[in-house]
């Protein structure tokens, strides 16, 4: 199979090539998740090699019939958009990125995306934890490790401490909190370093 | 493929797979690794499956990544791969070898690479 070539324009990928170098031999995924305008795709950007790409999911009938409960009438055309992005690391280790919707909703949908994951980073913004309960329900329901990210806003309040914050959201003690700032690269690639470590630390491989 | 620029396909994701809903024996997901052949594509082939063949011209992707590309749901792209894999025009492998998929130093080499990332 011939190389990819530089001189191919994607419009639709910003011009750059998105086909997987030819290195790449394994492939693994973290979960971005967390409430609608979180900064899920903000973090994935400030990282990702390729401009994040997204699908559009459809969404199935057991979620369909909860919305239908919130009042939306076209149920045929509903869909949300999971974007996605991807880190190639040394060794052909390729780390994909999916920013994940978090609503309960969203179920069937998050355990097709969340299938064969390392974990999941949830992105928590403190003017609004109460919007975070649903994904952290989420997640621990589907047995992923996670590590929970602040993402820091102009406005989030400071008077917080760590351990409120932690009872409030109804943590493990292991559980690792960061902050950071997801239009950062540094600070985003902290948070998933923090998400990894804690795999490394209390989730072994070979036991999942 | 009747893909307007910039715009959704004209042809529905239900009709992209010719009316398959299930994808065949092979075993795909989200992130398998779809890589063109090189065998001679048939004259028959549909368009949908065209479509997907040509994004594997200039190298290997994931189902999601062609999925985005071709601006399908990912169900479609399942269909349509396992349907190039039955037909020989295009290969696919499992995102992680099975043998390293436990591999307890995967983790570590993960966290390497993202500390090298930092500062550059």
């Amino acid at each position: 199979m011939a190389s990819a070539t530089s001189s191919t324009v994607d419009p639709r990928t910003g011009g750059a090539d998105v086909h997987l170098p030819d290195s790449a031999r394994d492939l693994v995924k973290i979960l971005v998740t967390g409430p609608f305008g979180v900064g899920k795709t903000t973090l994935i950007r400030s990282v990702s090699e390729i401009r994040p790409l997204h699908t559009e999911e459809q969404l199935t009938e057991a979620s369909a019939q909860v919305d239908d409960l919130a009042g939306v009438r076209d149920k045929s055309t509903t869909t949300v958009a999971i974007d996605f992005g991807r880190i190639s690391l040394p060794g052909g280790i390729v780390l994909y990125l999916f920013g994940t919707p978090g609503q309960e909703r969203f179920r069937p949908l998050w355990d097709d995306v969340a299938y064969g994951a390392l974990g999941a980073l949830v992105l928590v913004d403190t003017r609004r934890i109460d919007a975070s309960f649903d994904v952290l329900g989420l997640v621990e329901e589907s047995g992923l490790p996670y590590a929970v990210a602040f993402n820091t806003f102009p406005d989030s309040p400071r008077h917080h401490t760590a351990g409120q914050l932690r009872a409030a959201l109804d943590l493990e003690p292991t559980t690792p909190m960061v902050t950071c700032d997801a239009r950062e690269t540094d600070s985003s690639l902290d948070a998933l370093l923090a998400l990894v470590q804690h795999l490394i630390d209390h989730h072994p491989p070979e036991n999942r | 493929m009747t893909r307007r620029r910039g715009g959704r396909p004209l042809v529905p994701a239900y009709l992209s797979t010719g009316g398959v809903a299930r994808p065949s024996v092979t075993h795909l997901e989200r992130l398998s690794v779809l890589t063109g052949s090189g065998e001679p594509v048939p004259a028959d082939l549909p368009a949908a499956h065209a479509a997907l063949l040509e994004e594997l011209e200039y190298g290997s992707l994931t189902v999601v990544e062609a999925a985005a590309l071709l601006r399908l749901p990912v169900s479609a792209v399942l269909v349509l791969a396992a349907d190039l894999v039955d037909r020989g025009l295009a290969l696919a492998r499992a995102p992680i070898p099975p043998a390293r998929r436990f591999d307890p130093d995967l983790l570590k080499r993960v966290a390497d690479g993202l500390r090298d990332l930092k500062h550059r």
